[in-house]
């Protein structure tokens, strides 16, 4: 046959070459013209192939140049892959036997007969760069594979990365959302402590107006008494006035009646004075004790204090149940000088205390104990460096386990409706809160309950 | 005719002294004061004879009018010598006081402030009737 079959032969090898290239440098994906380009690597070897047939040409130089063809644009490929590292030691690879392929090429196109004359330097350089060749074609190889090792690994950092961002995300997130509940709810416990500051402040409004208005009837009866001796007096003066007139007008006047009526008069004008200003003095009384404190301190006459408030307490419970009596015994300490305190805080706990002895005292005479005479005694004693008061009761005393919880806010004894359970939690924190004092309480159940305020003297 | 006044008000004396000051001055009138109920009792055991009426507070520390009612009432139930009146003077003058005065013997029962010149009658027609 006279025909170059030879190329068709290189076709398919070098088809089979590149494609085997191609996989190894996983060209598709590096560069998608190139691996289609050398797809169509056999296109030239068929093109030459068919020329040759045609023109009637037979040389075994179309053989190599389609080599040489094949060589180059394996060479254009890998230099296009410079970048990756195996196509670069590829090309390494190749460089050397293309080279040599080349030369021969040459001098075979030139018909020289160097090749042959120097036929045995030839063969070692076509073996030197063969095993050149493939030398490098394992080094590529291992490359590949230590690159692929890499790249796994890399890989596998990047999903752990992604991973871990991930889940820093989720975290982020959960975090935000805590801190939003979080945030929510301490907004919420800071609207319901302000809520419950409002309400305390208005229980202990309702407290004192509640205590007030157990007062109440004690109060009109401690103001009418009064009253009455001024509208009295001032009645009785205009008589003396109309007497003393009618004296002057007759014609023998007795001096000594006219200055005992001057006497008298000058006396009862001093009455109202007198009694007008009790009213008074009980009014701003009231008055104090419903307005809100100020928490100033200012001296006050303890004594007097204790004096008022029991009378109001007693009146106030008398009002309410007539039959009810009580001997009320008061021991006052005349060395007792002025005292700095928030006089109506502690004109309150006064209260307190006293309405609380009464309240036992009248329980204890509701059992109709023969011989039973219900007392309540205030006392006040100046110490070295502290007052004392002692509101005393020989009411029905206090069992120790309500003893226990007497000064907690809320608890009474009484029936619902009847006290609001803050009277001597606030009373006890008036003293002890307010004047860095101390309230205690001693009983005998069924015989007598006292409780002791000291105050100290240096605030 | 003798009148025991009993209240804890000490003033009440000198208003009734001033109120009451011709009739003390013509002598129709006597007028003896006690502070509380006991005083009062105190008092009666050793004036028994003298005293006609009894003009007692119903509201006072200690021994209460209504109490001071009851004891003179038992006290001086038979006579001989005749038992004193007792009229009770009160601020409050709520039924429930009265029907327990009344129950107790009470001859009468008065409100504060006091009408004197209605308590003046009252007393002038008491002794009238003496």
């Amino acid at each position: 046959m006279d025909i170059n079959t030879e190329i068709l032969f290189t076709a398919g090898v070098a088809y089979g070459i590149t494609r085997a290239l191609s996989k190894f440098l996983n060209l598709p994906t590096r560069s998608a013209p190139w691996d289609a380009l050398l797809r169509r690597i056999w296109v030239p070897g068929i093109v030459l192939f068919v020329l040759a047939a045609i023109l009637g040409v037979k040389s075994e130089l179309l053989n190599d140049g389609y080599w040489l063809l094949v060589f180059a644009a394996v060479a254009a490929m890998l230099i296009r892959l410079g970048n990756y590292r195996p196509a670069r030691t590829l090309l390494l690879a190749i460089v050397p036997f293309a080279i040599y392929f080349a030369i021969q090429f040459l001098f075979s196109l030139l018909g020289t007969d160097i090749v042959k004359d120097f036929d045995d330097v030839f063969e070692t350089t076509q073996g030197f760069s063969i095993i050149w060749m493939i030398t490098f074609g394992l080094i590529a190889r291992s490359q590949k594979k230590h690159l692929e090792a890499e790249r796994l690994v890399r890989e596998e950092e990047e999903r752990n990365k992604q991973r871990i961002e991930a889940q820093n995300a989720e975290l982020e997130r959960l975090v935000t959302e805590r801190t939003a509940a979080l945030t929510q709810q301490a907004e919420e416990l800071r609207y319901t402590l302000t809520e419950l500051k409002t309400t305390q402040a208005q229980l202990i409004q309702a407290e004192k107006m509640a205590s007030l208005g157990e007062l109440t009837a004690g109060i009109a009866h401690e103001i009418q008494n009064p009253l009455n001796f001024v509208n009295n007096f001032s009645e009785v003066s205009s008589e003396l006035l109309q007497e003393l007139e009618e004296e002057q007008q007759k014609p023998t006047r007795d001096p000594e009646l006219e200055s005992e009526l001057l006497a008298d008069l000058k006396q009862n004008l001093q009455k109202i004075t007198h009694h007008g200003q009790r009213a008074s003095s009980i009014v701003r009384g009231m008055l104090e004790h419903s307005r809100a404190s100020n928490g100033e301190r200012h001296p006050t006459d303890l004594n007097s204090l204790c004096d008022e408030y029991l009378r109001l307490a007693y009146h106030g419970l008398r009002a309410k149940d007539k039959t009810f009596n009580a001997t009320l015994t008061t021991h006052f300490d005349p060395n007792l000088g002025m005292v700095d305190i928030v006089t109506q805080d502690v004109g309150r706990v006064l209260l307190n205390l006293l309405t609380n002895a009464f309240y036992a005292v009248q329980q204890r005479q509701k059992q109709q104990e023969a011989g039973y005479q219900p007392t309540v005694t205030v006392s006040t004693k100046q110490g070295e460096d502290y007052i004392e008061i002692r509101v005393r009761d020989n009411g029905m005393g206090i069992p120790e386990e309500v003893k226990q919880k007497i000064f907690q806010p809320f608890f009474t004894t009484k029936p619902t409706g009847e006290g609001t359970g803050l009277g001597l939690s606030l009373s006890y924190d008036i003293i002890t809160k307010g004047h860095n004092g101390t309230l205690s309480v001693e009983s005998v159940e069924g015989q007598c309950t006292e409780f002791i305020i000291t105050l100290p003297l240096a605030a | 005719m003798k009148i025991l006044v009993v209240d804890d008000e000490a003033d009440v004396r000198t208003l009734f002294e001033q109120r009451f000051r011709r009739e003390i001055r013509s002598g129709a009138f006597a007028f003896s004061f006690a502070y509380s109920g006991e005083e009062a009792l105190d008092y009666l055991h050793s004036h028994l004879s003298e005293v006609v009426l009894i003009l007692s507070d119903i509201n006072m520390p200690g021994m209460s009018g209504l109490e001071l009612l009851r004891r003179v009432k038992q006290e001086y139930a038979a006579p001989p010598p005749n038992p004193p009146l007792v009229m009770m003077i009160t601020a409050y003058g709520d039924s429930e006081s009265y029907n327990q005065a009344m129950q107790l013997g009470a001859n009468d029962f008065l409100t504060k402030p006091v009408d004197f010149a209605a308590l003046k009658e009252k007393l002038f027609s008491l002794e009238d009737k003496l």
